[in-house]
């Protein structure tokens, strides 16, 4: 496996682009014509203010949501870039579970509550194939570690465990598999300050050491500051402005970034 | 080490206040300058003259209004200026580096550990490789006398001459082939500033293009191959 990925990980190709994307609601539009690309081992920030389309941008890419217009293709490991909705639904769903991950703001919505935390690290594993019960546990208890949550806590159910905590085997659960790229949204918010600092480093040890790439929706510049290398910046379901984050921090050029950067407290 | 070259032509930057009405602050005009490697080029000019400006326009930290920013590597030639967001990062990691003398502290990571990940960059890396980083990061903050007892602690406590020896450390564990050095020994007792106008006069022995801020007039003796004025650039 991991010859293989290392075909992939070639930083001059993207592992996903993004063109012409639009989504609307009804009359409304959330995302208007939006465009990038996410290359390996790259942290994305999509940043703006609630109502900006940031998590609508997300889900589409995510194949969570599907756009009204527009293209979403990602790198497979055997095929090259693929349409991801022009994929059946099997094929999409198998790289969801394996090459991708989902972190989302709420630990509850990207976990299982009612299975114990062992068998939320394992499930993906288990969809893969794995059956070996000592293998998944092994996995699950380094997995656990490697998210600073405490290995007696296997058996335990997510339910019992603070939001920190949730959020870091939320983490975990959608690591296991060595996925290729991972939409976060919002990851930290909602979090005490002290518990954000340890998520935000966990989140950054890790995309530097597997090489991962990551789209990451903060409405916290700081946060885009510590983890991303570049940044798009939304407003009104437009991307107003992109580039490598300390240019759109230190330099904006959009009347809307640099109000938007102007009116934090030193990102 | 590789070596690389800086070549600036006709660079211009205006920062334009959109919120102000689209207020114009135009900072450089038509600077030109060459730093070749094992050289260490030292801007002077008084405070607001566009030092930083220049040498943040370098790093591709400011986009330029005009002109162009050749960066030669043995691999090839690349403006910063238009190069994609993908090719700066690349030169980042393995060609330029810009020292200042203030440390984004990173929570949580110990001082050791933010010396020891510029060694290994953000590339993956195993226990081994962990161990060889923070065996290098030693040496560097040995040599700039941070003390022992603070090496396991994130440096958001530290003094603010201690956080700048941190970054220095961070900086000249791996030099870089260009080297870009914005008031680096500002504040420094006068032990730690010999000590780093040595580490400085080293890379520049090594081949790195040096291009620099020292207001302190006896460090920009000690390493400066030139100096240029900014009075020519406005």
């Amino acid at each position: 496996m991991n010859a293989m990925t290392n075909a992939f990980t070639h930083r001059d190709h993207p592992v996903l682009r993004v063109s012409g994307l639009t989504k609307r609601y009804g009359d409304r539009i959330a995302v208007e014509d939006a465009a990038f690309e996410v290359y390996p081992g790259e942290v994305l920030a999509v940043v703006g203010e609630s109502g900006s389309g940031k998590s609508t941008l997300l889900n589409c890419v995510s194949a969570q949501l599907k756009p009204d217009a527009g293209r979403v293709e990602f790198l497979t490991r055997h095929e090259g870039m693929v349409e991801i909705f022009a994929m059946s639904e099997s094929q999409r769903r198998f790289i969801a579970r394996t090459d991708w991950g989902f972190v989302h703001q709420n630990a509850e919505d990207g976990l299982r509550m009612h299975v114990s935390a062992g068998a939320n690290v394992g499930e993906r594993l288990m969809a893969l194939g794995q059956r070996h019960y000592g293998e998944l546990r092994r996995e699950a208890v380094d997995w656990l570690s490697r998210v600073e949550v405490d290995a007696t806590r296997i058996d335990d159910l997510p339910a019992s465990f603070s939001g920190g905590m949730r959020q870091r085997l939320q983490i975990a659960r959608n690591l296991v598999t060595r996925p290729r790229l991972i939409f976060m949204d919002e990851p930290t918010s909602g979090l005490d300050v002290s518990v954000q600092a340890r998520l935000l480093d966990l989140l950054r040890t890790l995309t530097r050491g597997l090489s991962l790439s990551a789209i990451i929706v903060t409405h916290d510049l700081a946060v885009a500051r510590l983890l991303a290398h570049r940044m798009l910046v939304m407003k009104n379901g437009r991307i107003v402005e992109t580039g490598l984050t300390d240019q759109v921090l230190d330099d904006p050029q959009h009347p809307y970034t640099q109000l938007l950067v102007s009116s934090v407290l030193q990102p | 080490m590789n070596s690389a070259s800086i070549q600036i032509n006709n660079l211009s930057k205006t920062f334009v206040l959109h919120n102000q009405g689209g207020a114009e602050l135009p900072v450089l005009d038509g600077a030109s300058l060459t730093v070749m490697p094992g050289e260490c080029v030292v801007l002077d000019g008084p405070s607001g003259a566009g030092k930083s400006t220049l040498l943040k326009c370098v790093y591709g930290t400011y986009r330029a209004s005009a002109g162009e920013i050749l960066v030669t590597t043995r691999q090839a030639t690349v403006d910063i200026t238009t190069a994609r967001d993908q090719e700066v990062l690349r030169l980042r990691r393995d060609t330029i580096a810009y020292v200042s003398q203030f440390l984004r502290v990173i929570p949580r990571v110990p001082a050791i550990d933010v010396v020891a990940e510029s060694v290994l960059g953000d590339i993956p890396h195993d226990e081994d490789s962990l161990k060889r980083a923070r065996f290098e990061a030693q040496h560097l903050l040995l040599r700039l006398r941070i003390p022992q007892r603070l090496w396991h602690v994130p440096p958001a406590t530290f003094s603010g001459g201690e956080q700048q020896r941190v970054n220095i450390a961070r900086s000249f564990v791996r030099p870089l082939p260009v080297m870009l050095l914005d008031e680096p020994t500002a504040s420094l007792d006068a032990e730690n500033r010999t000590t780093v106008i040595a580490m400085i006069r080293e890379a520049r022995d090594q081949g790195a293009a040096i291009l620099g801020i020292f207001h302190d007039e006896a460090t920009r003796n000690a390493v400066a191959s030139r100096v240029i004025n900014m009075a020519e650039f406005q």
